[in-house]
């Protein structure tokens, strides 16, 4: 699977000038009537959206305070300029994270601010008007929501927070794009984005559990809707679906093996990815939060733990207790009952990541790490793990405990550039909604950057496996990666290189 | 009173008023607003002493620029530096009474304002010379920057140049603003020319990016600690929109009725 014309990558970034337009067009396909009405969305757009669509506005921002500070607090100062790998992949000079927050501003300050209703060409306000709603409607789809930009403005003007808000006044007149939309009616139907009924996840986890069995002759569980376990592990749907993420699954199964922790999976809550998150609508994410609630105290589990998906360890770390209650602190009823049930010597919810880490901490886990000698592994940082969430209560933990287990597991491990990691690691390409092959062009340019640094790393270090805990940047990279002349196997979940070097004991109830 | 003067001094009171109206408000409105959600952006503080020190850098240091982009750091931290240093040397000014001994000693500040000439002329030449800085630019992002460096040169015309208005009469005026015990203003057009912009620019403040200033504050990427797991955080809005549902705890369900 090699492409015939791999993308010629440059030996330094280089911030390419600006070019006008190279990515106008009309956006992502737009959500169906009943994919939109499924949603408590309009079916198509409204008559009157502008009015919709500025009311919505008003709304929003007085009901986020990042909203209101963000666009009235940017000064133009530029420094955003070059950050996003959007604007790096395609030169459109309105993918910059600050031009694409003023697709946004020139109409908040049209409509709702003195200089722009009487002074607009001064201060460069605009009407929505037809032309600016498909502005909109590309270009807020041609943003990841990973944050990057917020890392370097000196305001922390952070553009997935407009790029969300826009995309919620879309949603509002009735404008949705289909992908994002299509797969949440899937979660609140059948439990996952894949629409993966109870009888056929079943099915897989019993092969897969054969398939251990016959690789390593121990009989590895994957439970499902156990009662009573002590751990609720909620993981991406991906991850019972395909390579790379399935063998991440078996890392997970591996270890859970190995720790006698008690764990189970939830056919009512199949799914960690919260696609709520990436159209920006409160009640839709929280829907998709309380499935995971209500699994959580239906099976009277002790702990809950989050697989490796990028998106959805930040909803679960930053936003399930405000959104659930699971967590510490609250004092509503839902909070205490919660508070009861889960146990308190360990933070809720856990990333994967944290749990494997503290068994390493305590020696209960051993590695035949010579099995991962022929990998020079090196780590991409997930953008919404590395900019919207933390691991392990300490300072960078999100950026430490992924390195430490994968070194615990492989003998060699390099580094990326320095500007490509950690705080200021680029986006897969992919992320924020946006996976999906209607929007393939985008996908094969915004990874430009982070291809960049990994055929650096390769040329100076002979890198030949990316590893990653994110389901969205493993499939992204599965299929751009042949595009800059690597090999999309070697994308591979963390979990991965933690199965295969784990050292696996005999269960006690081993059938004989 | 000269109707010039009468102008100026009404100028100032209005264009006061606006401000502190105008900030009122904002300041109001940020404040009212939730922030529904836990969104620090890294590198986020995992407690409140963090979140201080993390403003201390930004605040003096711009330490986000500074990552960002070294120019433009050092444009926009000369300029800002210098800002505040020629602050103090026009307290004197403006100083009711007796002027203390200390003031006087900031007489050497008005050498920043080469400092603030170097800073606002490089920031001007960012919006032309780099093409992405210019995409993004309005008429106002320029105006604000010529109608600084007008100012910045008014006033160095009148310190270095030949162009002295009569100390005493600066003074009364500018003091008597504050003391309202109004008086004449100097005649020399280099003055008035110094002092209009910036009454205008004071008026300005609340509608323009100059509440940039205020915002810093408010940005919760900036000031929120990064403790989701461990407190819960809840606005109004979602608290309502909680207990509006219909919550069955024994049987665990959380429907809408
Ligand atoms: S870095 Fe921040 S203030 Fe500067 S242009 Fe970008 S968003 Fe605006
Ligand atoms: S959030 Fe990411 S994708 Fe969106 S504008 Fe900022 S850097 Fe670009």
């Amino acid at each position: 699977m090699t492409n015939d014309n791999p993308i010629k990558l440059p030996t330094y970034l280089e911030v390419p000038a600006i070019k006008k337009d190279a990515m106008a067009g009309n956006g992502p396909f737009k959500a169906s009537e009943e994919v939109q009405q499924g949603l408590g969305f309009p079916g198509e757009k409204v008559d009157n959206w502008q009015q919709v669509a500025i009311d919505k506005m008003a709304e929003t921002k007085s009901k986020y305070r990042s909203v209101q500070v963000f666009l009235d607090a940017c000064v133009k100062c530029g420094a955003c300029t070059d950050k996003c790998h959007y604007y790096l992949g395609t030169a459109d000079p309105k993918n910059m994270p600050v031009a694409r927050q003023d697709l946004f501003r020139s109409v908040y300050r049209r409509h709702f601010t003195f200089a722009g209703k009487y002074f607009p060409i001064l201060v460069g306000a605009k009407d929505l008007d037809e032309n600016m709603l498909d502005d909109w409607y590309n270009y807020f789809h041609q943003c990841s929501q990973c944050r990057r930009c917020a890392v370097y403005c000196p305001y922390g003007i952070d553009t997935a927070e407009i790029s969300m808000a826009a995309r919620e006044v879309m949603n509002v007149i009735g404008a949705g794009q289909k992908y994002p939309n299509q797969i949440l009616g899937k979660v609140n139907k059948i439990g996952n984005n894949l629409g993966m009924p109870e009888p056929a996840l079943r099915d897989t986890l019993e092969d897969l559990e054969d398939e251990i069995k016959d690789d390593t002759g121990v009989n590895v569980k994957l439970p499902l809707d156990v009662k009573d376990a002590e751990v609720l592990m909620v993981t991406p749907s991906a991850d019972f679906f395909a390579e790379p993420h399935i063998d991440g699954l078996i890392g997970y199964a591996k270890v859970f093996h190995e720790s006698g922790v008690s764990w189970t999976l939830s056919s009512y809550a199949s799914e960690a990815a919260n696609f709520g998150m990436f159209i920006g609508n409160y009640d839709v994410m929280r829907q998709g939060a309380l499935r995971i609630r209500k699994a959580a105290i239906d099976l009277n589990v002790r702990r809950v733990i989050v697989g490796e998906c990028g998106h959805a360890w930040r909803v679960a770390y930053s936003f399930w207790n405000t959104l659930t209650g699971i967590g510490s602190g609250g004092s509503d009823d839902y909070s205490l009952r919660l508070q009861r049930q889960l146990d308190s010597n360990y933070p809720q919810p856990q990333h994967m990541i944290e749990f494997t880490y503290d068994l390493i901490q305590k020696n209960k886990l051993s590695f035949d790490k010579s099995k991962n000698d022929h990998r020079v592994v090196t780590f991409h940082d997930s953008c919404n793990v590395a900019r919207g969430s933390n691991m392990g209560d300490i300072k960078n933990g999100q950026f430490i405990l992924p390195r430490e287990v994968i070194k615990a597991a492989c003998n060699h491990f390099v580094e990326m550039p320095k500007n490509t990691i950690k705080s200021s690691t680029f986006c897969c390409g992919g992320g924020g909604g946006l996976l999906t092959d209607d929007l393939i062009e985008l996908r094969v340019k915004g990874a430009k950057p982070r291809m960049h640094a990994l055929k650096k790393t390769e040329q100076e270090n002979g890198v030949n496996t990316l590893a990653a805990i994110c389901a969205i940047c493993k499939s992204q990279f599965s299929k751009v990666l042949p595009n800059y002349d690597f090999d999309p196997y070697m994308i591979v979940s963390v979990h991965q290189l933690v199965s295969e070097a784990i050292v696996l004991s005999e269960s006690s109830d081993t059938e004989v | 009173m000269s109707l010039i003067s009468i102008f100026f001094t009404f100028f100032f009171y209005i264009s006061v008023l606006i401000f502190i109206i105008g900030v009122s408000y904002k300041l109001v409105q940020y404040w009212n607003t939730p922030a529904p959600l836990k969104i620090p952006i890294t590198p986020a503080s995992l407690n409140t002493s963090g979140v201080i020190l993390r403003y201390f850098r930004e605040i003096f240091l711009f330490s986000s620029l500074y990552k960002s982009n070294k120019w433009t750091w050092l444009f926009g931290w000369c300029f800002h530096l210098a800002l505040v240093l020629l602050f103090f040397r026009h307290l004197p000014y403006f100083w009711p009474g007796e002027v203390p001994l200390i003031l006087y000693k900031t007489e050497v500040l008005k050498y920043s304002s080469y400092l603030l000439f170097f800073g606002l002329v490089g920031l001007l030449s960012r919006r032309f010379f780099v093409d992405r800085v210019k995409y993004i630019s309005s008429p106002s992002d320029y105006l604000m920057l010529l109608v600084l460096i007008f100012i910045t040169s008014t006033g160095m015309l009148m310190t270095f140049g030949n162009n002295h208005p009569n100390m005493l009469l600066v003074t009364n005026f500018a003091s008597g603003l504050i003391t309202f015990n109004w008086s004449e203003l100097p005649k020399e057009m280099i003055f008035m020319a110094h002092i209009f912009p910036v009454f205008c620019l004071i008026a300005i403040f609340p509608i323009s990016k100059l509440l940039h200033a205020p915002g810093i504050f408010f940005s919760p990427t900036f000031n929120q600690v990064d403790n989701a797991r461990k407190k819960r955080h809840v606005s109004d809005w979602a608290l309502n929109k909680q207990e509006g549902s219909k919550i069955d705890i024994e049987n665990n369900n959380d429907k809408k009725e």
